[in-house]
């Protein structure tokens, strides 16, 4: 019996944690954020280390690892609020064009780091006002909006009815627009389509449950890396900074808030593992735990994005301490791909509690 | 990640589910534990090595080669056919650990066999009046006259003092000496003369503790273990043990089973409260806490397997998260309830024996006992996270 990381994943975790640490600083962050250099090298370096390569099998060019591995990869791309098209191109695309045997002529060059699929997963899960898809003779008309990826070189499309489309962005009939969001650290755009060429990937509502209860769980990893970031720096400040002659970590009040961080943040890790080792391994149990990692991830992320921020005082405020990047990417996880009330009504369906 | 338990493990779980298939209708309720049954229940555990397996066989246990998951499997199953899995209480939770670690040869001849068998209960005087969370403040005071120590003094939430036959005592032998260090660790019998008990009723109605007050008790000097003034290292060593086993995940689990079945069979306006989103919700929101103390506890189980992983940050918040979590959904329950929720003792439309009323009121002592919330956040916050300690006050 062990529960926790293989000491080959904890290696992953430290390569790409050198590499993010030399290559993604924040100041590279924030130029990115600002939109003066775009994510592109640094998901080329990734794609060096193998990261979009992680779920490919050998024999379709990748490296063949499994969903832990992606969710400790994810947990080290949050606690640096790394931009990089992660999500859709390393996680939920190549596995839903493994599970369904389509598209795999791309896998090879996505493994390589040398295209991009974003995902536009919102109409499948909770469609909104003004937004929605509809196929016809394989033509896809409609909109998509809160779409991932600006940079992306096509698309995963779930409809309503759960199927998965791919469109190119080149296709005749598509276009796109940058959506502003607060979390800078990655890109949303609205996908319109006017009669766009879409290839079908797969209407078997397996894959897209196995996708999308993958992209969950990697949402709920990035955000337990995000979240321990934003715990470390107010911990880090809590020892520094001074008030009334003594660091501000002696009183009480300030450490019972870095405790309450702590608390509520260390169970999350085991969680966010068993999650991502149920995805491969527990398949009567992976559904309801993605959904439970995903809402209660959401929920301890932004207590502890709140209170890390509080615990710097007015300088948490600011822009110069930086550490509102991450307080804005766990926000945005917390919205993609189900809010925590959708995701845990999902979770009552999945267990026969909604009549 | 490997969950499993490894093969060599299947053969002693089908011995264990061997043993409860074949006597699972001795297992005595609660309320008779401590009766003729109890204890036929407890002696049968104990020969069988489902009880103290790991003490020695010379001090009245079953003296098998400590195993963490032969332990985990005995609990489990155990659990899952509901069944009792023998005494507990502090002298076998926590002073035969320690006898076992610090205590004579003719201490732990004469201790601990009675004790793991029931026919010895005990209590524990750690708290003063002026002495709780500072608890090494304590000044219940040992003198030694001649070949006894004379004790003077008060203790109070001594859960069952009225029951016990000993106690297992702190008290201050060296004033002179820094705080921490003037301590000693004292065992005597209940019935010395110069004990009072005084039960102390609590929100819950019962009287769940006891005051004890002690005039010119005495103890013959030999009852204690370790040296003199090392009674603080002694109880650090029990107080460590108590933390983690005041709310164990199985127990949040199977409350949260019943919570379920409450809200599948109570209704309001004739629905089921399982068909309000708004409950449902709330029920989801804890599932997922439940299912985070989980996990926390399975990396605790492997921390304790495999040397070398880091589980530390993990074991300090237990206490705190599990007590809270506990009264999170004991309140919800009373929530699912409405009214009815309110019903306790002998009304008639109480639900589960009123326990879900009882275990909200119990699980806030127990979020105050064994170290407050605030006491547990400063452990978290001082060792966990290496913030610095308050400062002292000068003294004025």
């Amino acid at each position: 019996m062990e529960f926790g990381l293989s000491s080959e994943q904890t290696l992953l975790q430290d390569t790409v944690n050198r590499f993010l640490d030399e290559q993604a600083p924040l100041a590279t962050v924030r130029q990115i954020a600002a939109a003066e250099i775009d994510d592109g090298a640094i998901w080329k370096g990734l794609a060096e280390l193998g990261i979009p390569a992680l779920l490919v099998p050998e024999h379709l060019g990748g490296v063949g690892l499994g969903s832990l591995d992606a969710a400790v990869v994810a947990e080290s791309l949050g606690y640096h609020a790394t931009p990089a098209p992660f999500l859709g191109t390393a996680v939920m695309a190549p596995l839903a064009f493994i599970q369904s045997g389509q598209q795999e002529a791309l896998l090879g060059p996505m493994a390589q780091g040398d295209y991009r699929v974003g995902i536009a997963f919102g109409e499948a899960i909770g469609a909104r006002n003004d937004a929605g898809t509809t196929v016809s003779s394989g033509k896809l008309t409609g909109k998509a909006i809160f779409a991932l990826d600006a940079a992306a070189d096509g698309y995963l499309v779930a409809t309503r009815e759960k199927h998965l489309y791919f469109v190119e962005a080149t296709a005749k009939g598509f276009s796109r627009r940058l959506l502003t969001t607060v979390d800078k650290t990655r890109t949303t755009v609205e996908l319109v389509f006017d009669g766009a060429v879409a290839e079908l990937v797969s209407q078997d509502p397996g894959v897209f449950n196995q996708v999308l209860d993958a992209g969950r769980v990697m949402q709920a990893a990035d955000t337990l890396g995000a979240a321990q970031y934003a715990l470390d720096q107010a911990v880090d400040y809590a020892k520094q900074r001074k008030q009334f002659e003594r660091v501000i970590g002696s009183f009480q009040a300030v450490k019972h808030m870095c405790a309450e961080m702590a608390a509520s943040l260390e169970p999350c890790r085991s969680l966010v593992w068993y999650a991502g080792h149920a995805l491969d391994h527990m398949p009567e149990e992976s559904r309801v735990t993605a959904c439970h990692a995903k809402a209660h991830l959401a929920e301890v992320g932004r207590f502890v994005a709140k209170t890390a921020t509080e615990v710097h005082g007015g300088m948490g405020f600011t822009d110069l301490v930086g550490l509102h990047y991450w307080f804005k990417r766990i926000g945005a996880n917390r919205q993609l791909l189900g809010s925590p009330e959708l995701v845990r009504e999902e979770a009552a369906r999945l267990q026969g509690m909604v009549a | 990640m490997d969950l499993s338990y490894g093969s060599e493990y299947s053969d002693f779980r089908e011995e264990v589910r061997g043993f409860i298939a074949a006597h699972q209708d001795k297992s005595p309720s609660q309320a008779s534990m401590r009766g003729a049954e109890g204890l036929a229940w407890q002696k049968l555990l104990l020969d069988n090595g489902y009880h103290s397996r790991t003490v020695p066989k010379a001090y009245g246990g079953f003296g098998a080669e400590p195993d963490i998951l032969k332990s985990r499997i005995i609990s489990e199953e155990f659990s899952a056919a509901q069944l009792s899995t023998g005494l507990g209480g502090q002298g076998i939770s926590m002073l035969t650990p320690v006898l076992l670690e610090m205590g004579t040869e003719a201490q732990k001849l004469q201790f601990i066999k009675p004790t793991i068998m029931g026919e010895m209960i005990w209590c524990q005087g750690y708290s003063e009046p002026g002495a709780g969370s500072d608890l090494a403040s304590l000044t219940t005071k040992a003198e030694l006259d001649g070949d006894d120590w004379v004790i003077n003094g008060q203790k109070i939430w001594t859960s069952t003092a009225q029951l016990a036959d000993w106690i297992f005592c702190l008290v201050r032998t060296e004033p002179e000496a820094p705080k921490h260090q003037g301590i000693s660790f004292l065992l005597f019998s209940m019935d010395t003369p110069g004990i009072e008990i005084r039960p102390l009723v609590d929100m819950t109605g019962d009287a769940n503790f006891n005051e004890v007050f002690f005039t010119d008790v005495r103890v013959p000097k030999d009852q204690i273990v370790g040296r003199r003034g090392q009674g603080w290292q002694v109880a650090n060593a029990i107080l460590g043990h108590e933390r983690g086993s005041l709310a164990p995940p199985d127990a949040a689990e199977n409350r949260l089973k019943g919570i379920i079945k409450l809200m599948e069979t109570e209704t309001i306006d004739g629905h089921r409260v399982m068909d309000s989103p708004v409950f449902r919700d709330r029920l989801m929101k804890l599932q997922g806490q439940v299912l985070a103390m989980r996990c926390n506890d399975m990396r605790l189980l492997s921390a304790r397997i495999n040397k070398g992983q880091d589980a530390r940050l993990a074991g300090m918040i237990v206490k705190l998260q599990g007590t809270e979590l506990r009264h999170e959904l004991e309140g919800f329950a009373i929530d699912v309830l409405g009214e009815i929720g309110l019903a306790y003792e002998d009304n008639p439309y109480l639900r589960g024996n009123g326990s879900w009323q009882y275990q909200y009121m119990y699980f806030l002592g127990l979020i105050i006992g064994g170290g407050t919330s605030q006491i547990q956040k400063n452990i978290i916050g001082e060792r966990g996270l290496d913030l610095p300690r308050e400062p002292k006050v000068a003294k004025v």
